[in-house]
């Protein structure tokens, strides 16, 4: 198979074709089964490569396929190649994995769409290009990737175009994305210019020979690190992931939750020893990352609608993943980022299902013991939910306090407070929600309430797969203190264990294994407690939520509003760019450019307005010009 | 007695009123006449160099002008003919539909 590993991304391409050209012929059930099948085909692919990497010995696991020579210009020369290593392999088995469940359910989901044919086309395009993105030996094409994913969540976000709110959606994230994928285009210059190659594998050789300055590494790091922040929502370029839930739920699952978003932290991971090379660097992103998180739980808190509430979830989740490899434990990030694909894509689904059942409903304020009434979808929600808050025994909890020991463990004590304060925020907003959906009394609409009802098999079994894994996927990576072997790190290892000599001798001091413990038991006690305030406001005492927001009124607000971010860039950023555009084209385009263009034409027309009159008509003046002509001639011809 | 200058200068007067007359008359009958008139002080020309240098060339020549001119003529009136039925004038000036 790892000879074949091209079929992986073929599959979802024919999907593609197929559908783009031939899919009102299959019809709704045709184009759906095809798409969903390619996808599962990529999917056992990647299973196959994986298993056949375990079967390897550790030292042999790093293993290139070239594909085909793509440029070659001068000395510029990238040839493309699928790079198949432990990290490579999680990656690409947790994206289709997770991509085929949501093909499956988007079958239900968007069964009464009439452009069902082109979703599922926009679908299997973009996991061709995320799986580009994660197969790609070259960082040039892994960029390719990472616009062909920016294309896709574009395209579906905007899938509803004839929504304004869509179609804007769909534009600012392509925008804010664009602005990210300028400083990733610098960092690939910056880094082409330094190793004369864009090839992971020769970068990679050479950063162990050439003595890098840190400036020079930690300037590539940081702009590779801005490609990262626009392409996985984090500040200051978040601000389109909310806007994006005006797509299809189940873009939003796979896209904004499980799959493109996590593209930035993949990147890291992949270039770490770039990262490795610039501690600053590393800082940055440990802090920008902590930062988010808090800052995005907090605006959880307060949202009403159901999907943004998730939205924010995603960008403070990522906010820990990167928390995660900036303080170099990249194998912890990325863990993280395998469970939140699936806690996160089953929280989505499930709110999808909710979406289902309340024809399209999304306030909370207006939703209210479903719990009877939806029960495989409580039920999946609510281990998803168990999941995200890092309750013992499920997914999240093995990889979150990885994060939060790590963190400590490298100093980064401030960063493990907000981190942990995120923990119980997130907690609180997740719980938040599960009670206000299915406890309590019902505050539904009467029309609506009488029509709920469990959504069709076709998305119940994804939310049930989902679940299983939410609950398993955590015991790959069991720390030693617990009793397991932590094995997601050591399989890792092979592809993230590039450390500068300096470093490695840090590394080897950890903390007491008494420290991890505590710190355990404390990550799980500001769980809980965050459950249990959730369960006082929600449950208990539902009056206390208005109450408090009441209180706090102008603080509420402000948070209320996502701190104004947006309307500050509004007003700093696009608005003046809109003056000067606008400036331009009046007074510039205008005058000069079709000033010129026009001023020749008039031109030409004096110059034959001029020439018109000597075309009389009268064959007498013609007559007289060729005597004159004859008489010149011949004057000429005697003077010579 | 006539020398061959005088033969010269006839000729020269010839072409010279036949060509004011091209430009100035406005009726083509008068101008194809004028046309003629000159190509005819053409050939008293060639006659008398043909005269002056003893030598047959001119003689010849003057033949085939004259089957040209002919022609000439044939092919003109034609032309006028058709002008005549497009617009019932032979005022040359009214003639003018190249006028741009």
């Amino acid at each position: 198979m790892l000879d074949y590993a091209w079929l992986v991304l073929v599959f979802p391409l024919v999907g593609v074709i197929v559908n783009a050209f031939f899919g009102r012929r299959l019809g709704k059930r045709g184009a759906g089964y095809l798409a969903s099948a390619m996808v599962g085909l990529s999917f056992v692919c990647a299973v196959w490569m994986f298993a056949e990497l375990l079967g390897r010995p550790e030292t042999d696991r790093v293993i290139v396929r070239p594909l085909f020579d793509w440029i070659t210009v001068g000395d510029f020369n990238v040839q493309a190649k699928l790079l198949l290593d432990p990290l490579s392999a999680v990656m690409a088995t947790v994206v289709s994995g997770v991509s085929f469940l949501i093909h499956i359910y988007s079958i239900g989901y968007m069964a009464h769409d009439e452009r069902f044919v082109r979703y599922f086309a926009y679908l299997n395009l973009f996991v061709f290009a995320m799986l580009t993105l994660v197969l790609a030996e070259n960082l040039l094409v892994t960029y390719v990737g990472w616009e062909g994913v920016g294309l896709c969540s574009y395209l579906l976000i905007g899938f509803w175009f004839e929504r304004k709110a869509a179609s804007d959606a769909g534009k600012k994230a392509f925008l804010v994305n664009r602005v990210g994928d300028v400083g990733f285009a610098l960092g690939l210059m910056l880094l082409f210019v330094t190793f004369g190659s864009l090839s992971m594998q020769n970068v990679l050789e050479q950063t162990m020979v050439v003595r890098l300055t840190s400036g020079v590494a930690t300037t590539i790091a940081l702009l590779l690190f801005v490609g990262a922040v626009g392409k996985s929502a984090q500040i200051p370029l978040y601000v389109w992931l909310p806007d994006a839930m005006e797509g299809p739920t189940p873009v939003s699952a796979l896209i904004h939750a499980a799959t493109m978003v996590t593209a930035g932290v993949y990147m890291v991971a992949r270039t770490h020893a770039l990262f490795q090379l610039s501690s600053s660097a590393l800082t940055w992103v440990a802090a920008i990352g902590g930062v988010t998180a808090f800052f995005a739980a907090t605006m959880a808190l307060v949202q009403h609608d159901l999907k943004r509430v998730l939205a924010y979830s995603t960008i403070s989740q990522l906010g820990y993943m990167f928390l995660g490899v900036g303080v170099g434990a990249y194998a912890s990030g990325i863990f993280h980022l395998t469970t939140h694909a699936f806690f996160k894509a089953l929280l989505f689904l499930g709110a999808g299902s909710v979406m289902h059942a309340l024809a399209g409903e999304l306030d909370i304020r207006k939703m209210g013991g479903l719990k009877g009434k939806i029960p495989t979808t409580f039920w999946t929600f609510l281990i998803a939910a168990l999941a995200i808050v890092g309750f013992p025994g499920l997914a999240g909890f093995f990889s979150k306090d990885e994060i939060l020991w790590r963190a400590f463990a490298d100093g980064k004590t401030v960063l493990w407070a907000l981190a942990l304060l995120t923990a119980g925020l997130t907690a609180f907003y997740i719980f938040r929600l599960v009670f206000s959906v299915f406890f309590g009394e019902s505050r539904v609409d009467k029309k609506v309430a009488a029509h709920i009802h469990e959504s069709p098999k076709v998305m119940t079994v994804p939310l049930i797969i989902l679940a299983g894994f939410s609950i398993i996927a955590g015991y790959a990576g069991v720390p030693k203190i617990l009793g397991g072997g932590n094995w997601i790190e050591g399989f890792l290892e092979g592809s993230l264990g590039w450390r500068a000599p300096e470093v490695l001798a840090e590394e080897a001091a950890h903390g007491s294994a008494g420290t991890e413990w505590a710190l355990l038991l404390v990550s799980v006690i500001v769980a809980l407690a965050g459950i249990g305030l959730a369960y006082y406001f929600y449950v208990r005492r539902t009056d206390l939520p208005g109450r408090v927001a009441k209180g706090l009124n102008g603080v509420y607000t402000f948070v209320y509003n996502k701190y104004k971010v947006d309307e500050f860039y509004m007003g700093a950023i696009v608005t003046p760019l809109r003056q000067l555009g606008g400036f331009f084209s009046a007074k510039v385009d205008g005058p000069v450019v079709d000033g010129v263009v026009e001023g020749i034409a008039a031109l030409v027309a004096l110059v034959g307005r001029g020439l018109q009159a000597l075309q009389t008509g009268l064959a007498r003046n013609y007559a007289l010009g060729i005597l004159a002509g004859a008489v010149l001639l011949l004057v000429y011809a005697l003077v010579k | 007695m006539l020398s061959s200058l005088h033969y010269f200068v006839l000729s020269a007067i010839l072409f010279a009123i036949g060509g004011i007359g091209v430009l100035v008359r406005r009726n083509v009958i008068v101008m194809f006449m004028c046309v003629e008139m000159m190509l005819n002080a053409v050939n008293l020309a060639l006659i008398a160099f043909s005269r002056y240098l003893n030598s047959v060339d001119g003689q010849m020549l003057v033949l085939l002008v004259m089957a040209v001119a002919a022609t000439e003529v044939v092919v003109g009136l034609a032309i006028l003919v058709a002008l005549y039925r497009q617009r019932p004038t032979t005022d040359v000036d009214e003639m003018n539909l190249l006028k741009g």
